[in-house]
């Protein structure tokens, strides 16, 4: 089937207005013109759509109404931490002293922003138990390429770098991991999980040796579990000589209750859009955090903001590793962050974690009954199904599932990750839902599994009721077509 | 779920078929293909190049996830499957056979013995697998 435009029920920008239509008049001209040399021209000319100011308007408010968004619904992705975005925090970065600095400004013209930065890195130190902060990255990835090459300049200045070479990474962790490790020059060894969805002692013990550079683990996993061997975990690999990496993506489920530091974590890095409620995307970079022990402060990435006798300034540490991106970092996700936790205050912060493990877990027992559970006990603050029942029974595959959940208004959950469970289907409702909108999510999941059992074809033909039906995603993903083309005459 | 008795197994579902001339094609089995789901984009190894028992070779792409390829014996790479470049449906539509991905001239052929029966291959897969 060819998608039209049309079927899109918004015709595309180009499709809109006329030929010679104007957004905004330019005055004329009237001096004498130059010509442009030729040698640096990149086309003859560029098709632009030609719509007037009122028509680029209505065309992107009609797009708007389309989105699903945390503030139009429930939002159960999985491993993503779709919560609430408190709207204070964007009053508190859109106030003009924020707002309105300029990058290059002087140090005396921007105190009050060094120190709302110098008070996050002390928040996210004390919170972490990792006292050495640096906000320099502009997203989680980015922050925890940070981390891995701070591991690395510290192995080569010990002098080990040349002999350790890999980096270890279990088969549940988020695809990051991997493609951080081998961006930054290591070797990547993959290590399965235990049948009870933990990193596998054994299957670690085999894999250390003295030619491993680091192991990277998510906290709680991305299963949603504690990892409860984690302190021997970290023991081990210390014994090894090798660097314990904590991916920070899960903090909110142990936000205020428990400490990668005291764990004896070296380095980790995290994702304030999920533990800090800043907004995810947004059209612009976000911030990747990352937080050290001392011995690996002085590679921290530049800047870091410092404070004496009540003077903030900003630093490059003695053997930093360099910058990630220009400037200050990604001011106005800090400033977010900052607020949130200013907002709801330690003890706010605990809570935060605790709603999150009881939501999820109140999900999962309303839910049990109806999907396979691949790792049936407690969780954290998501948690993962398996489709294996639906589609043994009734031919219907995780994928038909989530099509279906858009039919009852919702947002898909995330599907097919994490990659060690077979139909996977993973939920986090997030410390952000009530208890009503968590019992309307698990009702649509289970009326969409006994609708499964009922008449299969209506999952099949799923989504429904949403504006464009089922999409043909292998076909996009084999001949993606990603500008637009004109239509044939 | 197809099995073929004639091919060698590992525990990563790859197969290898020991051919006349001594080299041997490898490819993934039709469990993997199924658990995969369609396979939207195949990476294949350089001609020529050596690679270790058990190292990764290329890399396949599903709408669902991406997964190292890994070398089930040591050897040289002799051929490869062009026509996935295009076609990376054949893993798909014909696993052992049109969505071959690689040859090998193996360096160790008591490599190829030590690979998995088809038995022992099926009775490693989950209990439900089909």
């Amino acid at each position: 089937m060819t998608l039209t435009t049309e079927d899109v029920g918004a015709r595309l920008a180009f499709d809109r207005g006329t030929p010679g239509r104007r957004g905004v008049g330019v005055p004329r001209w009237t001096g004498e013109p130059t010509p442009l040399p030729d040698a640096h021209l990149l086309r003859e000319s560029v098709r632009l759509p030609e719509l007037s100011q009122n028509e680029v308007i209505r065309y992107y408010g009609a797009l708007s109404r389309r989105n699903y968004s945390i503030d139009t619904g429930t939002y159960p992705l999985g491993s993503c931490t779709m919560k609430y975005n408190p709207k204070v925090n964007d009053l508190i970065a859109s106030l003009e002293g924020f707002a309105h600095a300029h990058p290059l400004a002087q140090p005396e013209h921007l105190q009050g922003i060094l120190r709302v930065l110098h008070e996050l890195q002390g928040y996210l130190g004390e919170i972490t138990g990792l006292a050495a902060v640096s906000l320099a990255a502009a997203a989680g990835a980015h922050g925890e390429l940070a981390g891995i090459l701070m591991i690395k300049r510290a192995l080569e200045r010990r002098g080990d770098l040349a002999q350790r070479r890999r980096v270890l990474v279990p088969d549940s962790a988020h695809g990051t991991n991997p493609a951080t490790a081998a961006m930054a020059g290591f070797t990547v060894q993959e290590l399965k999980s235990g049948p009870d969805g933990c990193v596998d002692l054994d299957a670690l013990e085999a894999a250390l040796g003295d030619d491993v550079a680091a192991f990277m683990i998510t906290l709680p996993n991305t299963l949603g579990l504690w990892e409860r061997d984690i302190q021997r975990i970290v023991q081990r690999v210390h014994e090894a000589g090798a660097y314990v990496y904590g991916d920070g993506a899960n903090l909110n489920a142990i936000l205020g209750r428990m400490r990668f530091g005291d764990l004896g974590f070296d380095v980790v890095h995290l994702n304030p859009h999920k533990t800090f409620g800043t907004p995810h995307g947004g059209g612009g970079p976000g911030a990747g955090p990352v937080c050290a022990t001392p011995e690996l402060a002085p590679f921290l990435p530049a800047p870091v903001v410092t404070e004496a006798d009540g003077w903030y300034t900003q630093f490059r540490p003695d053997d930093s590793i360099g910058r990630m991106q220009q400037f200050h970092g990604s001011v106005g996700v800090l400033l977010r962050a900052y607020a949130y936790i200013r907002t709801i205050g330690r003890e706010g912060l605990a809570e935060t974690s605790g709603n999150a493990v009881l939501n999820a877990n109140y999900l999962r027992t309303l839910m049990e009954a109806h999907f396979d559970l691949p790792y049936d006990r407690r969780v954290m603050h998501e948690v993962v199904f398996s489709g294996n029942r639906q589609k043994r029974q009734n031919g219907i595959r995780t994928y038909d599932i989530a099509k279906r959940i858009i039919d009852h208004g919702l947002h898909p959950p995330t599907v097919y990750f994490p990659l060690i469970v077979e139909e996977a289907l993973m939920i986090e409702p997030t410390e952000a839902e009530s208890r009503e909108s968590i019992e309307l999510l698990a009702q649509a999941f289970i009326e969409v599994a006994e609708e499964a059992a009922r008449d299969p074809d209506a999952l099949h033909a799923a989504p429904q009721t949403a504006p464009i039906g089922r999409m043909d995603e292998t076909e996009a993903s084999r001949h993606p077509v990603i500008r637009w083309q004109p239509r044939p005459e | 779920m197809e099995i073929p008795a004639d091919l060698r197994y590992t525990p990563e579902d790859e197969w290898l078929r020991l051919e006349a001339d001594g080299t041997a094609t490898v490819g993934i089995t039709d469990y993997a293909q199924g658990q995969l789901g369609d396979i939207v984009f195949v990476e294949l190894p350089d001609l020529g190049r050596t690679i270790e028992a058990g190292q990764p070779f290329g890399v396949v792409e599903s709408v669902k996830a991406v997964s190292d390829l890994f070398m089930p014996v040591s050897g040289e790479i002799v051929a490869r499957n062009d026509a996935l470049e295009q076609s990376s449906e054949l893993v798909n539509q014909s696993p052992y056979a049109d969505g071959w991905i690689a040859r090998i001239r193996p360096s160790d052929p008591a490599q190829v013995e030590a690979l998995m029966t088809a038995d022992a291959y099926r009775a490693q897969l989950p209990a439900d697998a089909e």
